[in-house]
C-alpha cells in the first residue's frame, strides 16, 4: 500500500526539482559583525617601511581591510545578494554597510554555461591570485588580515574588471586565470583608472588533490601587475614634516599559496587541522614625486626621484578544531621591508631597519554554523614599538546559508 | 574532453546506422556520475552496471551537511554527465559551488545531468516555519530519506529514466536493471519488515534527525533528540534535560551514526542504563559494505538492542 502511495507521489514530482533559497527571488544573507579591541596605544599600525595602501588618512583606515580600531566597533557588515540570472549567468552582490555610505564591495556576474571549463566574469569581484584573498573577512580564521596583504593590497585585490578562468579536464584539479581591471585600488591608483585599457592585469594557477581521504591541499602562484599613476600618500618625511607623495610606474608582485586541510576521515565535523601560507614579492619602479613642504621644515622641494624597492613578506597560520565548535589558531607574519633606491631622498622616510612582525592566537567558539564568538591576543611589531592587542570578535549570519570555498 | 567527442561521434554514428535501417548492438557508454553522498553511488551502481563510471564525493564517515568544495571535487564535477544526489539543501554548503566553479553547464540546477532523490519522493517534517531559531532545518523537509528503503524504489525508477534520456542507445539496459533491482528489492523490504516486526513502538532516542526515516519506516517511536536543535552539538546542559526527560520517559536504545561522535550517546547511555548504538549512516559504514546490508545491519543492531 505505501509503496504504491510513494510511487504515485513520484510520478507527480518526478521532473520538479525541491525549491531552495527564496524560490526566484536572490538569496540573502547579512553578515553581522563587531568587535572590541583592546590596546595601550593606537592598534595595528601599518607594517613599517611599506607604501601606506590606505594612503595614510588616519581617517581613511576603514578603507584598509583588515586593521584593528581601539574600542567596541562594527567593523563590517554586509549584505550578500545572489542568484542565478538565467541559465547561464549567476550573478551576486555584496554591500557593505557603514555609517554613512553603502559600498559595493563585490558586484559581479559569472557564466555558468560555456562548458569545457571555462567560464568569465565581469564587474566589481574580489581577484581569485592567493589564497585568501577571496574570501569575505566573515570566513577568515583571524580577526584580522595578515601583514603581507595589508601591505601588497590594502588588505586585498579587488577589481572593476573582467576574468576569465579554465579548469582543465584532469583529475588533478588545474585551474588557470587572468584577470584584466581597471586597476584603481592599490597597488592601482584612482588616477590610473581614467585610461583606456586595464590599471592591473593578473594570472594565476591553482593545484589541488586529495591525499587518501584525510588529507586534501591546494597551491598556486599568481602574478600581479598594475601601472600607478600619481598614488598618492600621506606620510611624515625623513625630517618629520608631513608631506603627500605620489608614485607613478610599475608594481609587479608575484605570490605563492598553500592550504593543506587534515580531517580524520575527511569528517570535519569533530576535528580538523588547517595550514595555510602566502608569500609574497613585490617589485616597483618608477617616480616618487612630493608636495613642496620646504617652507614648514621639510625635504621636499615638489621634485621628484627614481624609486626602486623590493620588499616581500609572508603569513603562516594554522587552525586546529579540538572539539565540535570550538577552534585555536596560530598565526606568524612577518614583513622584509628589503631595498629601496639608494639614493632615496623622498623615500628616506620609508627605510626601516625593522622587520615588522607579528604572532597571533585565536580562540572561537561557534555556537551553531551561523555565529562564531572569538578572542584573539597578537603580539604586534609593526612598528619598532611591539604592542600586546586582545580583540573580541563576533560574526553572525543570518538567511542564506553561504556556501564557503575549500 | 576527447571522451564526450567520442560519444557525440559514436551517438552520431548510431544515427547513421539505424537511417540504413540496420540492427546496431548498444554502444559502450561511459556515463561519468559523481555521486553525493554512497547510497546514491550505489544505487547509480546498480541501476547503470557497467555503463557508467561513478565517483562518490563523500564517505559513510563524513558528515554530508559539512563537506567543502575541496579540489578535487571540483575537478570530478568538471567532468561529470550526471550528479546524483539527495537534494532538499542537504549539499547547499558545497554543490552549488562545484556547479558553478566546474565550468560544467550538463551538471548545472535544472539541467539532465543533475539528479535530486529528494525530488521524487514525499518527504518527512517539512517545517511549518522557517526559522533558523530552529537549528539548521531544511525548508523542503528532512533529507536523509535514504533510510526508508522503500522510498528508493521511486528514486530508483526516476533514476533509470534519467539515464536513459542521457544515453538513449541503452535505454533498454537502464529499464532492465531497474526491474531486476525493483523485484530484488521489494522482496527484501517484505523480510525486512517481516524480522523488525518487534521494533515497532519501540522509544528510542537519537543524536540528530538522521533516522527519521528510519522510525517512520519500522514504526518506532522517536522520544528526544541528543541535538538541541537540528544540526547544533550536544551541549552538557541540554545533555542532562534529556537525562531528566528520559526518567519519564523511558526509551530503549540512544541511536548515533557512525560518522558522528560517540561522545553525548555514551554519557546519556552510562546515565540512563541504556544501550547506545552505533548504526551505519550510508553504505561504508561499519558492517554496510553495500545498500542491502546497510538496511540488515540497521535491523540486526536495533533487535538486538530491543531484547530485553
Amino acid at each position: 500500500m505505501n509503496r504504491i502511495a510513494l510511487m504515485g507521489a513520484c510520478v507527480c514530482l518526478a521532473s520538479t526539482a525541491v525549491a531552495a533559497g527564496n524560490e526566484f527571488n536572490p538569496d540573502i544573507s547579512l553578515i553581522l559583525q563587531g568587535r572590541y579591541v583592546h590596546a595601550d596605544a593606537e592598534a595595528g599600525g601599518f607594517p613599517v617601511g611599506f607604501f601606506p595602501a590606505s594612503g595614510g588618512h588616519e581617517e581613511d583606515d576603514g578603507h584598509e581591510h583588515g586593521a584593528a580600531g581601539r574600542g567596541f566597533s562594527l567593523d563590517h557588515s554586509e549584505l550578500i545578494l545572489s542568484a542565478n540570472i538565467d541559465h547561464s549567468l549567476f550573478g551576486l552582490a555584496t554591500l557593505a554597510i557603514e555609517d554613512d555610505a553603502v559600498e559595493v564591495e563585490e558586484a559581479w556576474f559569472q557564466t555558468t554555461g560555456l562548458g569545457y571549463g571555462l567560464s568569465l566574469k565581469g564587474g566589481r569581484f574580489l581577484s581569485q591570485i592567493g589564497y585568501i584573498n577571496e574570501q569575505h573577512a566573515h570566513a577568515w580564521d583571524f580577526a584580522d588580515q595578515s601583514f603581507v596583504y595589508r601591505a601588497m593590497f590594502g588588505g586585498r585585490l579587488l577589481h572593476d574588471g573582467v576574468q576569465a578562468r579554465w579548469l582543465a579536464p584532469t583529475p588533478m584539479f588545474l585551474e588557470l586565470g587572468f584577470e584584466a581591471a581597471r586597476g584603481q585600488f592599490f597597488p592601482g591608483s584612482d588616477e590610473d583608472g581614467d585610461r583606456s585599457g586595464a590599471g592591473t592585469r593578473a594570472a594565476f594557477v591553482h593545484l589541488g588533490d586529495d591525499l587518501g581521504s584525510s588529507n586534501s591541499w591546494r597551491a598556486g602562484l599568481s602574478w600581479i601587475e598594475s601601472s600607478p599613476r600619481d598614488r598618492h600618500a600621506h606620510v611624515h618625511d625623513a625630517a618629520d614634516v608631513e608631506t603627500e607623495v605620489a608614485f607613478s610606474g610599475e608594481s609587479r608582485i608575484w605570490v605563492a599559496d598553500l592550504v593543506w586541510k587534515w580531517a580524520p576521515g575527511g569528517n570535519m565535523r569533530h576535528r580538523y587541522l588547517k595550514l595555510q601560507a602566502e608569500y609574497m614579492h613585490r617589485r616597483e619602479r618608477g617616480e616618487l614625486a612630493c608636495e613642496d613642504n620646504l617652507a614648514d621644515g621639510g625635504l621636499c622641494d615638489e621634485a621628484s626621484e627614481d624609486w626602486r624597492s623590493s620588499q616581500s613578506g609572508f603569513y603562516a597560520q594554522a587552525v586546529y578544531q579540538f572539539m565540535p565548535r570550538w577552534r585555536v589558531g596560530y598565526r606568524y607574519d612577518r614583513m622584509n621591508p628589503g631595498s629601496l633606491s639608494a639614493d632615496a631622498v623622498i623615500a628616506a622616510w620609508l627605510h626601516a631597519d625593522h622587520d615588522p612582525e607579528r604572532h597571533t592566537l585565536m580562540l572561537d567558539f561557534s555556537p551553531s554554523e551561523f555565529s562564531r564568538l572569538r578572542f584573539q591576543l597578537a603580539r604586534d611589531a609593526a612598528t619598532e614599538e611591539r604592542e600586546t592587542i586582545a580583540t573580541l570578535q563576533y560574526i553572525m549570519s543570518l538567511g542564506a546559508h553561504g556556501a564557503h570555498k575549500f | 574532453m576527447w571522451k564526450k567527442w567520442s560519444i557525440d561521434r559514436l551517438a552520431a554514428l548510431m544515427w547513421v546506422v539505424a537511417a540504413l535501417g540496420m540492427t546496431a548492438s548498444p554502444a559502450q557508454a561511459d556515463i561519468r556520475v559523481l555521486a553525493c553522498e554512497p547510497e546514491w553511488g550505489a544505487l547509480a551502481r546498480e541501476i547503470a552496471g557497467d555503463l557508467a563510471t561513478v565517483t562518490v564525493a563523500t564517505t559513510a564517515h563524513q558528515d554530508p551537511h559539512r563537506v567543502e568544495a575541496r579540489p578535487s571535487l571540483i575537478a570530478a564535477a568538471r567532468q561529470a554527465d550526471l550528479l546524483v544526489c539527495t537534494g532538499a539543501e542537504l549539499e547547499i554548503g558545497w554543490l552549488p559551488l562545484l556547479q558553478r566553479e566546474s565550468g560544467n553547464p550538463r551538471i548545472r540546477p535544472g539541467q539532465a545531468g543533475h539528479f535530486e532523490a529528494a525530488a521524487q519522493v514525499g518527504l518527512l517534517e517539512v517545517p511549518v516555519t522557517l526559522d533558523r531559531s530552529q537549528g539548521d532545518i531544511h525548508a523542503a523537509g528532512n533529507p536523509h530519506l535514504h533510510l526508508d528503503p522503500r522510498r528508493l524504489l521511486p528514486v530508483a525508477a526516476a533514476l533509470a529514466g534519467r539515464f536513459a534520456g542521457l544515453d538513449p542507445a541503452n535505454a533498454g539496459r537502464y529499464r532492465d536493471n531497474e526491474r531486476r533491482f525493483a523485484r530484488d528489492w521489494e522482496a527484501r523490504i517484505a523480510d525486512w519488515e517481516q524480522r523488525a516486526a518487534p521494533l515497532r513502538g519501540m522509544p528510542v532516542a537519537v543524536h540528530h534527525r538522521h533516522w527519521a526515516y528510519l522510525i517512520d519506516w519500522l514504526g518506532m517511536e522517536d522520544v528526544v533528540d541528543l541535538e538541541p536543535k537540528p544540526g547544533v552539538d550536544p551541549s552538557a546542559a541540554h545533555l542532562a534535560q534529556v537525562l531528566d526527560r528520559l526518567k519519564h520517559r523511558p526509551v530503549r536504545a540512544v541511536l548515533y551514526a557512525s560518522h558522528q561522535s560517540a561522545r553525548p550517546a555514551r554519557w546519556i547511555s552510562q546515565r540512563a542504563d541504556i544501550p547506545a548504538i552505533e548504526l551505519p549512516f550510508t553504505v561504508g559504514g561499519p558492517r554496510a559494505d553495500s545498500l542491502p546490508m546497510l538496511y540488515d545491519t540497521l535491523i540486526e543492531r536495533l533487535l538486538a538492542a530491543s531484547r530485553p
